[in-house]
């Protein structure tokens, strides 16, 4: 029948949470085995600022000790993971009395209202104009122009993302440079903080869309030809429906399924392509925090804002994958 | 006999139609030059061997050939207007109301994103306009019933029905509109005998319960023995021989038909599978002359360098063979027992 069992919730859920474990355990674990430490680097950075720092030794004992770190590693271990259940990661070293939670409060909602549009307008582009080519009674002029379009799939969005600044914020200054709103606006709910907001924000998600579009486009292509060839299409076009019809109901819905799961599977290298772009643009977002903080070498920041991303990551492949059951009615989770 | 043939009035006419399906290599002349009528609450059944070209032939005539088939002449009549060249437009409004198929493959002939209620729905709307959705919901449940389907079924995806299901849900969408044409492409072959029979049977009452015309693709002699009007029999591509169905199998006169119906198994008694020697020619590049004469055990000279040409050998039957001359009286001859070497 389609749809969602309990069983499969469930199941699911569990997925989930067992996902974020794992992470967040390795989070903990790799700062610990590799070298260097939070403790003495925050030392030799207040050297840098300070010239000399006395009694240093005193210092690095005495914040140890603060700091648990004296305590036998499963104590830590569990301490950590009990600080994670609260969502609390301490206080930024960088910017000492900030807590990590404000500076990834600050950042999500950018991060995550990029995510969304981006990946929206890519998803939807991209499949649209995948379907375009495929389908017999699309005008040749248009088979024509699409691939042209897709010449920025094969460039890092990096690259894309300078082109794009070169172009449309250097040379014809059209959009900002840098940064998610004007500088010195207040951040509120009215149109000309919205319009700022959309304004930066159109070159970044410009920047995502461009060089992954023509992967969605390619993908549809393929499906819609498979599609095609299937017994199915032969009834349907024997019936004598509706062209457009057709074309949704038949071909679109039937080949759209496979690219629902592969945008479930490469969301995770979407993220991390959008924390590149980020920094680039010096979107205020997750991707800028993460990086200023790997250079600061902000451990509790990096612990954080790391465990979030993955957070938003595997939060967005469950509601795919609970999303997924409503739009392939084979699909039943019935099992075990 | 005759005369009551005549009497009857063909609603489709088939003219010399060729499907080539263009390759690398060349043109598949997979149907090349095939004639029939179709008459008023006839049965046609269409046999010969996988890959003969019965299923491009339905194409054809349904103007659903694809690349890379084209067709490559010939005429398609229905009702004594041209199919062929009729723009798309034009085609789709006749389309199932004329003309509905049963698709070869109903296993996979059902979208499997849509409830067959939909599916049912969407021809119906498509041709008739929208309706009341409570008239159209009584209607396809009466379809469903027609067909031996319970209720349930309605509100069911493809995926939920066994293969006898689809089957019959893909009779009840051919019947949908009440066409003037059903086109069978072996309705039945991909079911188990006793499916098969249910579907045969149910196939056969909703014929007769609409009066429609039939075209029933096959390769099963025995079920179509007890379901058609007439035969025509397919060999690469061309009709070889086309009579009532009695006449057939009483007396086949074409050799591959008298293979055909040699190769019926049968319980009482055994005999050998008969394999007839030679190969197939390629059909891109098919041999002058008659178009079984690599596998024919008569072939003489003559076939290997003039098709022969259909030739009414008995009132409503028609042979392409050499084999078979008329004498100037008008009267049939069997070339080879004149000969003395069968
Ligand atoms: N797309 C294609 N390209 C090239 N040749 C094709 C194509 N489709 C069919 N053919 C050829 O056309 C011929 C007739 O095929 P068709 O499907 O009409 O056979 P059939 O009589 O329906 O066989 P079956 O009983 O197995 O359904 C075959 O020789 C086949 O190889
Ligand atoms: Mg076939």
């Amino acid at each position: 029948m389609g749809g969602i069992t309990f069983g499969y919730l469930a199941r699911r859920l569990t997925v989930f949470f067992l996902t974020i474990w794992i992470s967040a355990t390795l989070i903990w674990l790799i700062p610990r085995v590799a070298p260097g430490d939070p403790i003495s680097a925050m030392v030799a950075r207040m050297t840098r600022q300070a010239g000399y720092v006395e009694n240093s030794d005193v210092i690095i004992e005495g914040w140890k000790a603060r700091f648990g770190l004296n305590d036998p590693l499963p104590v830590q271990y569990l301490r950590y993971l009990g600080n994670i259940i609260r969502l609390d990661f301490g206080y930024s070293l960088a910017f000492f009395p900030t807590p990590v939670n404000e500076i990834i409060g600050r950042a999500l909602p950018w991060t995550v209202g990029l995510l969304l549009v981006a990946i929206t307008i890519t998803f939807l582009l991209g499949n649209f104009l995948g379907a375009l080519l495929a389908w017999r009674q699309t005008p040749r002029l248009i088979k024509y122009i699409i691939p042209l379009g897709m010449i920025f799939t094969s460039i890092p969005s990096i690259l894309a993302a300078l082109f794009l600044i070169y172009v449309f914020a250097y040379m014809l200054d059209w959009f900002p440079m840098i940064g998610s709103y004007a500088r010195g606006m207040q951040p509120a709910f009215n149109m000309e903080f919205i319009a700022s907001v959309i304004k930066h924000g159109t070159l970044p998600a410009l920047s995502i869309v461009l060089v992954s579009f023509g992967y969605w486009t390619l993908g549809m292509r393929g499906m819609m030809v498979t599609v095609e060839g299937e017994d199915y299409m032969h009834l349907a076009r024997a019936k004598g429906l509706n062209p457009f019809y057709v074309l949704y109901r038949y071909m679109v819905r039937n080949a759209i399924l496979p690219q629902v799961t592969a945008l479930a599977i490469t969301l995770g290298t979407l993220v991390s392509g959008q924390v590149l772009v980020e920094y680039i643009f010096s979107y205020q977002g997750m991707g800028t925090v993460i990086f200023t903080a790997i250079r600061n070498q902000d451990y509790t920041v990096i612990q954080g804002a790391s465990f979030f991303v993955i957070v938003l990551t595997a939060l967005s492949v469950l509601i795919i994958d609970l999303i997924y059951p409503m739009i392939d009615p084979r699909i039943t989770y019935e099992r075990k | 006999m005759t005369e009551s043939k005549e009497a009857r009035h063909p609603v489709l006419k088939v003219r010399d139609l060729k499907v080539y399906y263009e390759t690398p290599k060349g043109d598949v002349l997979a149907v090349d030059g095939i004639n029939f009528d179709l008459y008023e609450g006839e049965t046609l059944g269409l046999v010969g061997e996988s890959g003969c070209g019965k299923s491009t032939a339905a194409m054809g005539i349904l103007q659903l050939v694809v690349p890379p088939g084209r067709i490559a002449g010939g005429e398609v009549l229905l009702e004594g207007h041209s199919l062929l060249g009729l723009p798309e437009n034009m085609l789709r409004s006749i389309r199932w109301i004329k003309l509905a198929l049963i698709p070869q493959g109903a296993m996979n002939s059902l979208n499997p994103t849509m409830k067959v209620c939909d599916q049912i729905k969407d021809v119906i709307i498509a041709h008739e306009g929208k309706r009341a959705r409570k008239d159209i919901r009584q209607r396809i449940l009466k379809l469903l019933a027609t067909v031996g389907l319970p209720g349930r079924v309605y509100d069911m995806y493809p995926h939920e029905l066994s293969g006898g299901m689809k089957q019959r849900v893909c009779i009840a969408m051919a019947i949908a509109l009440n066409p003037t044409i059903i086109i069978a492409d072996e309705a039945t072959s991909a079911l188990d005998v006793v499916v098969q029979r249910i579907v045969a049977q149910t196939l056969l009452k909703v014929k007769q319960a609409l009066g429609v015309s039939m075209i029933m693709i096959g390769h099963d002699m025995g079920l179509m023995a007890q379901m058609v009007d007439r035969i025509a029999v397919m060999y690469a591509g061309k009709i070889v021989e086309i009579a009532p169905v009695a006449d057939l199998f009483a007396n086949p006169r074409h050799p591959y038909s008298q293979l055909l119906i040699e190769s019926i198994p049968s319980l009482k008694e055994r005999k050998p599978l008969k394999i007839t020697e030679g190969i197939t020619h390629d059909p891109r590049n098919p041999p002058p002359g008659c178009i079984f004469q690599l596998r024919c055990p008569f072939v003489m000279d003559k076939c290997r360098v003039v098709a022969p040409p259909g030739l009414e050998v008995k009132p409503g039957q028609i042979v392409a063979c050499h084999l078979y001359q008329e004498n100037k009286d008008g009267s049939m001859v069997n070339v080879a027992n004149a000969a003395g070497n069968t």
